[in-house]
């Protein structure tokens, strides 16, 4: 077989790669029950899992592989594991933290399958597994008790050595790529970076993608029109604090639409001397919590940036579904990519 | 994208060393080995105040913030990891990057683990060997951090200018051959060292230093260069004069060699241009080991400076200087002796008044603006220049030509200043006003007292383009509020800044940012004045300022409504049954002496010298210390030394020549406590009570054992109790001599008269109180305190004033005003916000209760105001006007009352 990361440096350098849409979107569609969440093992487990998605790639592999087909059927070349909540601290709160392996390692086995069988059928478009690392639901930078602000609740030894579970179980179960992705504080991130950086040292496998690495995807999350990730840091200070480690892309996603994404994107086109992402929502949340923005609209809002040759990698967050991604995937074929010009005379050092 | 070629690194916000940012400053002042201060906080575990060190750092425009906690006594780890904690807790000090300072692994270790941006390692070496060299730099890679290297190997620290570049060399290859180590973020810290210590050995340590770091430079591509240089002049501690001179000669030659960063304490820093000749010669003699005898020709020239001055051999000199160079140095200094002489002539030589004043004296000024804004000068030397620089325009003014028609008279740019309608406190104001006015800003003062229409009629007229509004009580935050919601009802989108000790960020975002469209901004001190002045009114920074402003206030609104929900509040009857414990069977009220009213007319001025308490005095002249310890400082000493002389002298002329005249009036009541309120009465006998005063309690959730206090609890609850209540003023005159200071320009003397008379007043609260323990009531009839120990109050009895933080409630002064009829008594007035005209002056209360403690009202809740409402007679919506700062929750508006 092809080196899997050549194969997607020599893709990226052809086209603006598509990622896939939300999943938790999709999966509502299903309409699942609490039995549903249950696999035998679990039947019974004291506590509700009814919403703990992740849990489906043991539960109910056929709906997430059903998912995986419509994304790859829109036109994605680039798959999520369903993996978001994949690491013990956040499996903790359904008391499953000891299922964090085995829930990477399905999850990653079953994207894998399923974009083998879409590579199979047409060899010119090849599909990529990357396996999500979400953010947890704990911060190490920020005190959930606004009287104790030098309390944590949480800590950069138990964040890393919980995404180093789950990284191995990505790699294990054969994803091509690891994304670290909605970073609301780059602390965490870090502390997944340097995990990542651990695993790939004691399984051998070099850091840059450009020397057969396993490449590494990060993508931020700027909370708001102060431009800012909920930690604090300004787009750049971001980019500054990941770029310790040869990345295959940086980007952003999660929590604004396309149109409120772009000026911080900009920032990152500008600077970033990766490729660039962006998975931006389906706009902003109506009053009541729900995405409403259409395939179309989205695609006229990201056009705008694809015009400027700002990206490398595109997708959707909360609210997109294949409708989104397949507007996307036709409206992006019609753009450059964004020229990653590293002027290598000066990147020699003697 | 060429960005790659710059060592980047990152707090909240980027900071990238591109070639513009010349040299790069890291505070030090929160690493505990170098700073004693520093020390004892983290010691003593008080975290918060540590914490205000750092953002003093960067307030005083420190890039990167050095964090060191290597101290024997302390658990490093720990202490790194929480103060780094609490640093990201706040955006003002986790904007910049932070260096993590340690020679312990585990607490670089446990620093690492706490920063979201990119910081730096201060530092590993080859000291141990490249085995452990190589691992401690591969693990701060994995962390994402830069790294300072010192030149140190196995055999010990570089010490020559061979050992150093050779261990630099090494170091680099190993981190980039080895360790890929990004070679942009590599910093050496090639060792500076002392010189002219009079070892043959120390001779090139500065040269040495120079030439290392221009090798490094030249043949380590990507490398950086830092340093700590106090070092350099160790051997001249206590002559500050010679070693500010080797600081700035140091550093700019190193920087010229190629220095990147490093440790200055801007105070302790010459501008190179302005060492005097002689002495630069000497220090670049001893720097570049270029005499022989460089040592010996510092050390005596070192004498010379140390005893009798800089200023006797500065004095000889500048006289011959041309014109405009002897001008920018009388205004620098101060010096009003030849300014009359020296503007004559430059108006002689330019032919123009107004070049005179838009040229020289306007350049020295802006000299004198750059000092103050590096630190490098101090307010009173500030006010002092601003005072030559008036007298100077006064003796142009009438050689000015009339303004033709039409035409501006001077491009200055115009900030227009009040003090808000209700408010008489001006000595903020005037201070802004001189700062503002040494940065070629125009100041219109409108004064004190101004009403809101008045403020927006003149700013309209005079096209001002700032306006900047001052006051000291907590009422005139509201009158802010309301000068705001007027000029934007009215149509102005002049910038907005908001000053004086009451006033807040917080307030100005929650309260009057939202009303006014324009820029609003509040300005901490009169330095921070400038630029932010400069900022607003620059119309390339303008906009995207106005953007970030509002921003940022919007930000702190919703922190501050989040805080809101989860303060700990208990309800006012539980804080009510939560009270002072006292043991009223051992405690019981002493009957006073002599009840009922008492005036006493004309207080003995020279008396009421010796009850100042100056280290107040000092920070009104933004000098931080206390007395007389301050007179001593190493950094502002000097300048306290001579601020503290010119104010003794005009004492001794204020109390010979009574340009003021100091009068008090007290009373002591019998009392009934009623629940949280006391009842008063004019004698003991008497069923008809004069006059209600009206206590707060703390509702804050306090720990075991910790009471609700309310300065009622001081009161005996069911038994007869007595209350005293006073007024002082020795502001009553005043005005003839401001007058004669105003008509000479003359703010030095205008601002060092009002802090005298102000705390002159305090002095006689302080006297007043010692007679009313030892006689009047006479429950303490045997005291016999010193005036240190009065300032520690360390009597029995308390004097909470209205509007100070145990009855911070204003309004309470009117009963006081009405009980002791204090205008006709002592003629002090009450403004409508109930202000203290002449200001000079001072009111509250007497609790002779040997339990009675100052405490804080802090916040609290709507039960509490209901019941103070009713107690007091008055409607909700004025109750909370009158408490908005102590309001645990936002009041409710009705929608006329609400702006927008």
């Amino acid at each position: 077989m092809q080196n899997r990361t050549e194969l997607l440096l020599q893709q990226l350098s052809k086209k603006i790669l598509i990622l896939d849409g939300a999943m938790g979107t999709m999966i509502q569609r299903y309409k699942l029950e609490e039995n549903d969440f249950r696999t035998p093992d679990l039947k019974d487990h004291p506590k509700p899992l009814k919403g703990n998605n992740d849990l489906l790639s043991l539960s109910r592999p056929d709906i997430i592989k059903d998912i995986h087909r419509e994304y790859l059927k829109a036109g994605a070349d680039i798959i999520e594991t369903n993996t978001f909540s994949g690491t013990s601290i956040a499996q903790e709160d359904y008391k499953l933290g000891h299922l964090a392996y085995a829930i990477n390692f399905e999850s990653a086995k079953i994207a894998r399958e399923v974009a083998d069988e879409f590579t199979l059928k047409n060899p010119n478009q090849p599909r990529f597994v990357a396996g999500a690392v979400g953010p947890t639901n704990r911060t190490a930078s920020l005190s959930p008790d606004v009287n104790d602000p030098g309390y944590r609740a949480i800590t950069f030894d138990q964040l890393a050595e919980a995404y180093a579970e789950q990284v191995n179980g990505l790699l294990d179960g054969g994803a091509d790529i690891i994304l670290v992705e909605t970073i609301f504080d780059t602390l965490n991130a870090k502390a997944a970076l340097f995990a990542i950086q651990d695993v790939f040292e004691k399984r051998g496998i070099p850091l840059d993608p450009k020397e057969g690495g396993i490449p590494i995807m990060i993508s931020g999350t700027i909370t708001d029109a102060s431009g800012r990730t909920l930690s604090g840091q300004t787009t750049e200070a971001f980019l500054i604090s990941v770029s310790h480690v040869p990345l295959l892309s940086v980007g952003l996603n999660c929590a604004l639409g396309a149109k409120e994404l772009r000026p911080y994107l900009k920032v990152l086109a500008q600077k970033a001397p990766f490729f660039v992402s962006a998975y931006p929502n389906a706009g902003l949340p109506n009053e009541f919590g729900q995405y409403d923005q259409g395939a179309n609209e989205m695609a006229d809002q990201v056009r705008e940036f694809l015009k400027e040759g700002m990206l490398n990698i595109l997708g959707g967050c909360c609210g997109t579904t294949p409708e989104h991604i397949s507007a996307l995937s036709t409206m992006a074929a019609g753009f450059q990519p964004r020229k990653l010009e590293l002027n290598e005379v000066e990147e020699q050092l003697d | 994208m060429k960005t790659n070629n710059y060592l980047k690194l990152s707090g909240l916000e980027p900071l990238i060393f591109t070639p513009e940012l010349n040299f790069v400053n890291i505070g030090e002042r929160t690493n505990i080995t170098g700073s004693k201060k520093f020390a004892r906080l983290i010691l003593d575990g008080n975290y918060d105040e540590a914490l205000e060190v750092a953002l003093d750092q960067v307030r005083g425009g420190a890039q990167i913030l050095d964090v060191c906690m290597d101290e024997g006594m302390l658990d490093g780890e720990f202490a790194m990891n929480k103060f780094l904690n609490l640093i990201a807790s706040e955006p003002e000090i986790s904007r910049i990057p932070i260096m993590i300072d340690s020679s312990k692994w585990s607490i670089i270790l446990a620093g690492l683990k706490c920063v979201q941006g990119k910081g730096i390692v201060n530092s590993i070496s080859l000291k141990n060997g490249e085995e452990e060299f190589i691992q401690q730099a591969k693990t701060i890679k994995k962390f994402g951090a830069a790294v300072v290297v010192m030149a140190f190997d196995e055999k010990g620290q570089a010490d020559t200018y061979e050992r150093r570049i050779q261990i630099c060399e090494r170091s680099y290859r190993v981190l980039v051959d080895v360790v890929k180590f990004n070679p942009q973020d590599i910093i050496f810290d090639p060792n500076i060292f002392p010189v002219a210590t009079g070892m043959e050995e120390h001779k090139r340590n500065a040269l040495d230093f120079f030439l290392a770091t221009k090798w490094i430079k030249e043949n380590l591509p990507g490398a950086k260069v830092s340093g700590g240089v106090s070092n350099v002049s160790f051997s001249f501690r206590g002559n500050n004069p010679v070693r500010e001179a080797m600081h700035a000669a140091f550093l700019y030659h190193a920087i010229h060699h190629g220095m990147d960063m490093g440790i200055v304490n801007p105070t302790m820093l010459e501008v190179y241009d302005d060492i005097p000749k002689d002495l630069l010669e000497r220090v670049e003699d001893v720097l570049f080991d270029r005499k022989e005898d460089a040592t010996e020709r510092l050390l005596d020239f070192a004498e010379t400076v140390k005893s009798s001055g800089k200023k006797e051999i500065a004095n000889e000199a500048w006289r011959s200087d041309p014109v405009s160079k002897r001008i920018e140095h009388a205004l620098v200094k101060g010096i009003l002796d030849y300014i009359i002489e020296d503007t004559e002539e430059a108006r002689l030589l330019l032919q123009n008044p107004l070049h005179v004043i838009e040229g020289p004296l306007m350049d020295g000024m802006n000299v004198v603006g750059d000092l103050f804004g590096e630190g490098k000068m101090f307010l009173p030397q500030v006010v002092k220049s601003a005072r030559v620089m008036k007298k100077a325009v006064a003796y142009l003014e009438p050689f000015m030509p009339l303004p033709e028609e039409g035409q501006e008279a001077s491009s200055l740019k115009k900030i227009l200043l009040a003090t808000v309608k209700g408010d008489v406190h001006d000595i903020g104001k005037n201070i802004v006003g001189v700062v503002l006015s040494c940065n070629s800003y125009q100041i219109i003062d409108l004064g004190v007292m101004v009403d809101a229409q008045k403020i927006i009629d003149e700013a309209i007229k005079s096209k001002v383009d700032i306006i900047g509004l001052s006051g000291l009580i907590t009422p005139s935050l509201d009158e802010m509020v309301n000068v705001a919601s007027e000029m934007e009802r009215q149509g102005l989108t002049i910038p907005l800044l908001i000053g004086g000790a009451t006033t807040s960020r917080i307030h100005t975002a929650v309260k009057i940012d939202p009303v006014y469209s324009g820029i609003v901004i509040h300005v901490t001190d009169a330095s921070k004045s400038v630029p932010i002045a400069g900022e607003t009114i620059s119309e390339e920074t303008k906009e995207p300022y106005k953007v970030k402003l509002k921003e940022t206030y919007r930000q702190l609104r919703i922190e501050h409504e989040a805080k809101q929900s989860v303060k700990q509040l208990i309800s006012y009857e539980e804080a009510k049954s939560n009270p002072v414990d006292i043991d009223w069977s051992t405690n019981t009220p002493v009957k006073p002496t002599q009840l009922g009213k008492t005036i006493l007319e004309d207080l003995d001025l020279s008396v009421l010298r010796k009850y100042i308490d100056w280290t107040p005095f000092f920070s009104t002249w933004m000098l931080s210390g206390k007395y007389p310890k301050i007179l001593e400082d190493p950094i502002i000493g000097l300048e306290a030394k001579k601020l503290f002389s010119d104010a003794n002298e005009m004492l001794d002329q204020l109390i010979e020549e009574r340009w003021i005249s100091a009068k008090a009036v007290f009373g002591i009541f019998p009392v009934k406590r009623i629940n949280d309120d006391a009842l008063v009465f004019e004698s003991n006998d008497s069923t008809n009570s004069i006059g209600k005063f009206h206590f707060l309690r703390q509702q804050g959730k306090k720990g075991k054992g910790v009471p609700n206090r309310s300065l009622a609890d001081y009161i005996h609850p069911n038994q007869e109790d007595y209350l005293g209540c006073f007024a002082v003023t020795s502001g009553l005159g005043m005005e003839t001599k401001l007058a004669e200071f105003q008509a000479d320009g003359d703010d030095y003397n205008d601002i060092l008269f009002k802090a005298l008379a102000d705390r002159l007043a305090e002095a006689a609260a302080e006297y007043v109180h010692e007679l009313v323990r030892k006689e009047y009531w006479g429950y303490a009839k045997n005291e016999s305190l010193d005036n240190e120990s009065l300032v520690r109050e360390e009597y029995l009895g308390i004097r909470p004033a209205p509007g100070y933080p145990a009855c911070p409630e204003h309004s309470e002064k009117e009963t006081i005003f009405n009980l002791l009829e204090v205008e006709n008594s002592i003629g002090i007035s009450l403004t409508s916000s109930y202000a203290m005209y002449p200001t000079s002056s001072v009111s509250g209360f007497y609790f002779g209760n040997p339990e009675s403690k100052y405490f804080g009202l802090g916040k609290i809740g709507a039960d509490q105001v209901a019941s103070y409402a009713e107690r007091k007679g008055i409607s909700i919506r004025e109750a909370e006007r009158l408490l908005s700062p102590n309001l645990a929750y936002t009041p409710t508006l009705s929608i006329s009352e609400s702006v927008l």
